[in-house]
């Protein structure tokens, strides 16, 4: 099937060509920090994690929200995810392969990342997650080439398949799971330690991955013979109108946690998240419009008459992306280390090598996205023809 | 390990060469024996330090604040850079305010002399050490008698340790380092670009039968290191006789660095 991805009409060779020259630019800036060292970054002692590792578990959250329409299609019979399961595994894969190498551009000495495997720690959480990302990446890159097989053949997926496909539904789960803990399991970093980061990372990832693919299977529409119909992107936008809610419900939890109990350093934190602190506010600014695009998404998500409206869910799903990308992106980042454990107040800002590589990572994610998308439905339009 | 049939090959050349010249073997071993014993306190010479439990008193009434002797014989000693960027420097031991050390101590109403003190501040060997549970190489580890170690070779520098240290205590070497040692010693390894490196109590010079740099050059003897677990040492007269706090104790990682003010 990959020759599908081979043959295209023009539009589909410059969208590659673009992608391609962005990631490109990426590669540049990369071998600049492989030469130089991640001084290159806006990193310090005391924000040692930046934009690297938050894009990785944004991009995590992406890739377990696949499970959004395995999920109902593979477990409640729904059949109008019938059609996009498949659209749903290869933005996993996507955001898979963005993850791992979001968290390998971070590393000091990334000729060395072996070394996890060879000398495993298995007290080590981020040990734990190489191994359910990678799992999770091969579960996907089977269910979905077998389905999408089938689909050429014109005949229903081999009944082998069932079990990964039935695995990779806890498996979406347990990636984002595992990947909270990260931050959830650090003693000295009141920010991140809170029982509610699994659960609150797993909600975000149930709005902002079906929001992200709404807006794909809608370009899809636009500019390609395939629709994901109406039935499937209203579903899909009553799972993220759930999800976005329960997202914000768990930041309130923790508001009211952190403010009513008045534990300082609980709260120090959560000021320099949403005001500043001492000038450094910078954070804040970008909360601000992360609350500002939550409320106006909030009111078109559950008014279900700009809901129906395809145009108003559009931009109802830019804004959940938008604000779920800036709250657990830099802002769940940056904040779990300002005030440092000594309580200096040190300013992280990515610079420009550090945000063309960070780019250049996403470029490629999409152009995965664009390429197994391509396959997807060239297959699906032969099978249609036959 | 031999890994290539190259490496296996010059291996074995050189091992024939050497079955077949024992007096240049033994040539070898006499001139590399020689030229160690004369470093002062090589095993052999000077018995090594040994504790069950090492541990540090940071005596900081005695500690004038404004002196840098413990730091900068630290860092001399471990070619510790002067990066000169204070936000990607690196640091085994450095100085900081009591309202930085002990935030949850400090208050409003705290004696000026307190309030005022500034302390040298450096890994804390925790017995229950967050970073080494961290680690997903085991490049970081906790020995028997109780010192924290890094092993930059292995160290892939995803920075997870820095995160889960509650006391800042770690750094990464952003830039390569080398070229910001300012006076290289010979006798301890300079580190590359990408690992993270920390205090190490001064485990090389224990095995060499020396104190721990920075409690060499402190005048006032205010910095006093020993074994915590033996009743007789001068830890423990210490922790006996004056009132001693830790930083951050409640977070459970049982840091080895005590502090008396």
């Amino acid at each position: 099937m990959l020759e599908k991805a081979l043959t295209g009409s023009r539009r589909y060779w410059i969208l590659v060509g673009i992608l391609l020259a962005i990631f490109g630019m990426g590669v540049y800036f990369y071998l600049h920090q492989l030469e130089f060292g991640l001084g290159l970054t806006g990193m310090s002692r005391d924000v040692s994690w930046g934009l690297y590792i938050s894009q990785f578990t944004f991009l995590v959250g992406i890739a377990a929200s696949a499970v959004m329409v395995v999920l109902p299609y593979y477990l409640h019979d729904y059949k109008a995810f019938g059609r996009i399961t498949v659209l749903g595994e290869f933005l996993a894969i996507a955001a898979v392969i963005m993850c791992v190498t979001f968290i390998f551009v971070n590393l000091g000495q990334p000729a060395r990342v072996l070394n996890v495997m060879f000398h495993p720690s298995l007290t080590s959480v981020l040990f734990w997650d190489m191994v359910v990302i990678s799992v999770y990446l091969v579960l996907n890159v089977i269910t979905g080439w077998t389905v999408l097989s089938s689909v050429k053949e014109g005949v229903p997926p081999p009944a082998w398949v069932k079990p990964f496909i039935y695995l990779s539904i806890p498996w979406a789960v347990s990636i984002h799971t595992v990947t909270a803990f990260i931050y959830a399991g650090m003693p000295g970093r009141s920010f991140w330690l809170t029982a509610i980061m699994a659960p609150r990372f797993l909600a975000a990832a149930f709005a902002s991955g079906p929001a992200l693919l709404i807006l794909l299977c809608l370009v899809l529409r636009r500019f390609s013979g395939f629709d994901a119909r109406k039935d499937a992107i209203q579903a899909m936008a009553k799972i993220v109108t759930y999800a976005f809610i329960a997202t914000i419900f768990f930041v309130v939890v923790e508001l009211w946690t952190v403010f009513y109990s008045q534990v300082p350093d609980d709260m120090e934190h959560y000021r320099f998240l949403f005001m500043g602190l001492k000038g450094y506010n910078t954070i804040a600014h970008g909360m601000t419009v992360s609350v500002i695009s939550a409320a106006v998404a909030l009111v078109l998500l559950i008014d279900p008459r700009t809901r129906k409206k395809e145009t108003f869910l559009a931009a109802a799903c830019i804004l959940v992306f938008l604000s779920l990308w800036i709250e657990k992106g830099l802002g769940l980042m940056v904040t779990g280390f300002v005030p440092s454990p000594l309580g200096h107040i040190t300013r992280y800002t990515p610079t420009g090598p550090e945000m063309a590589i960070a780019i250049g990572i996403w470029a490629m994610g999409f152009l995965i996205i664009t390429v197994l998308y391509k396959i997807f439905i060239s297959v699906r339009e032969a099978a249609e023809l036959d | 390990m031999v890994s290539t049939r190259r490496e296996f090959l010059i291996i074995a050349g050189l091992s024939a060469i050497g079955a077949a010249c024992p007096p240049l073997g033994r040539i070898i071993a006499k001139e590399t024996s020689s030229w160690g014993s004369r470093l002062p306190g090589t095993p052999g010479s000077v018995p090594a330090l040994k504790a069950k439990r090492w541990a540090m008193v940071v005596d900081a009434n005695k500690c004038s604040g404004d002196c840098r002797d413990c730091m900068t014989a630290c860092h001399e000693a471990h070619n510790v850079p002067a990066i000169g960027n204070v936000k990607q420097e690196i640091k085994w031991i450095w100085p900081e305010r009591f309202e930085n050390v002990f935030p949850a101590e400090s208050h409003a109403y705290i004696q000026e002399s307190v309030r005022k003190q500034i302390m040298p501040v450096l890994c804390n060997h925790c017995d229950n050490p967050p970073c080494v549970r961290v680690c997903p190489t085991g490049a970081t580890f906790r020995r028997a008698d109780g010192i924290v170690m890094m092993d930059s070779h292995r160290c892939i520098g995803c920075k997870i340790c820095l995160a889960a240290c509650p006391f800042g205590a770690r750094s990464i070497n952003f830039v390569n380092p080398r070229p910001f040692i300012r006076k290289l010693n010979p006798d301890f390894p300079t580190r590359t670009k990408g690992v993270i490196e920390k205090c190490n109590f001064c485990e090389e010079r224990l095995a060499r039968g020396i104190l721990p740099a920075c409690v060499m050059a402190c005048q006032e003897k205010a910095l006093v290191f020993g074994d915590v677990d033996n009743p007789n040492s001068k830890v423990r007269q210490i922790l006996d006789r004056k009132f001693s706090i830790r930083r951050r104790a409640e977070l459970g990682t049982k840091p080895q660095v005590y502090y008396i003010l």
